[in-house]
């Protein structure tokens, strides 16, 4: 029998409980380890935005990620490819189980069969968060996954400071934006 | 191009579809949810950020320990280590911004696309439009600092 206190405090930090993102997480984590162990490539999610521009564009900030712009994009297309496995699966409730909490955010869509999902977060903070993003990644080295999880599993100095630096920054854009009543 | 190891790609592949399995399962892959951790009301992503980095965390220690090269490349086994600099934080605190102001990072934002959400092509879109706006900037200033020493 848990303490009562420690319950209520659990359920008032986490209302959706941890195994959805505990399970996640270990995912995650597996996905960047079976890349890691096979190639000893570290991998990160936002180099492909660059890696993918020398496509398309000669500046020779591109042109650097020629000869890793090929494995970038099956690396893209495998997490929508995952995304979409867990989306056919666990989200339209084909596999169920106790560790998944579905939650209340967004709305759900029927294509197929199969349950999707929308955001309600409005198309300009979207697209103008989105352009931060990708300047603010790539000018700082990488993003939650490149700095977040492998750079961090590197305890690496300079992840852990990135990854303190955006978070901090993070938080306090969120609650401006939420304080400024803006929502979802 | 040189030649890879055939199971290469593949790998790729398989690791990509594990990641993002991971990021829809943890609902990272959903602004809102993100933003609801970021405004306190839920601390569950901490799990998701650290849950990842552990795991993570103990390959990076173990692989270098008991094996000399990666066998799909010939690479050495290397942490990921980089140099820091002023670019860390101040590119950290624009991504921070963005980051607040959306909910969504780089690979959050592949996985929901294949959730379904197709509103996130905004954020994607946007995206490809910030990482160009800095590689074209940073382009000129690498060829502008070239220039003087290439006239030597």
């Amino acid at each position: 029998m848990p303490d009562p206190l420690v319950a209520q405090t659990a359920a008032e930090l986490f209302p959706n409980g941890v195994s959805r993102y505990a399970v996640g997480g270990l995912l995650v984590g597996l996905g960047a380890v079976v890349i890691y162990v096979g190639t000893g490539i570290a991998a990160g999610a936002s180099t492909f935005l660059e890696s993918t521009l020398s496509y398309v564009s000669d500046q020779s900030r591109f042109q650097r990620y020629v000869s890793s712009r090929d494995w970038r994009l099956v690396f893209t297309f495998g997490i929508i490819l995952g995304a979409a496995l867990f989306a056919v699966t666990v989200q339209s409730g084909v596999v169920t189980t106790s560790l998944y909490q579905p939650g209340t955010t967004g709305r759900t869509y029927e294509l197929a069969g199969v349950t999707l999902w929308l955001t309600d977060v409005q198309p300009w903070r979207l697209f103008f968060g989105g352009i931060l993003v990708g300047i603010g990644t790539r000018i700082g080295k990488g993003c939650t996954s490149g700095h977040g999880v492998c750079g961090v599993g590197s305890a690496s100095k300079t992840s852990l400071v990135g990854v303190a630096t955006f978070l901090a920054v993070a938080v306090g854009t969120a609650q401006v934006v939420a304080a400024l009543g803006v929502t979802p | 191009m040189m030649d890879r190891h055939p199971l290469f790609m593949p790998l790729i592949l398989v690791g990509g579809v594990i990641f993002g399995f991971g990021l829809g399962f943890s609902q990272m892959a959903r602004p809102e949810v993100v933003l609801t951790f970021l405004t306190f009301e839920d601390f569950g992503l901490l799990f998701v950020m650290f849950g990842a980095a552990v795991v993570s965390g103990v390959a990076f220690a173990v692989m270098p320990r008991i094996r000399d090269a990666a066998p799909l490349t010939g690479d050495r086994y290397e942490r990921r280590l980089k140099p820091f600099d002023r670019n860390v934080l101040v590119g950290g605190a624009v991504f921070g911004v963005g980051w607040g102001l959306s909910g969504i990072c780089p690979g959050a934002a592949y996985a929901s696309l294949g959730v379904g959400n197709v509103t996130i092509l905004w954020a994607l879109g946007g995206m490809f439009v910030g990482a160009y706006l800095q590689g074209l900037w940073r382009s000129r200033t690498a060829a502008r600092s070239a220039a003087p020493s290439s006239a030597d």
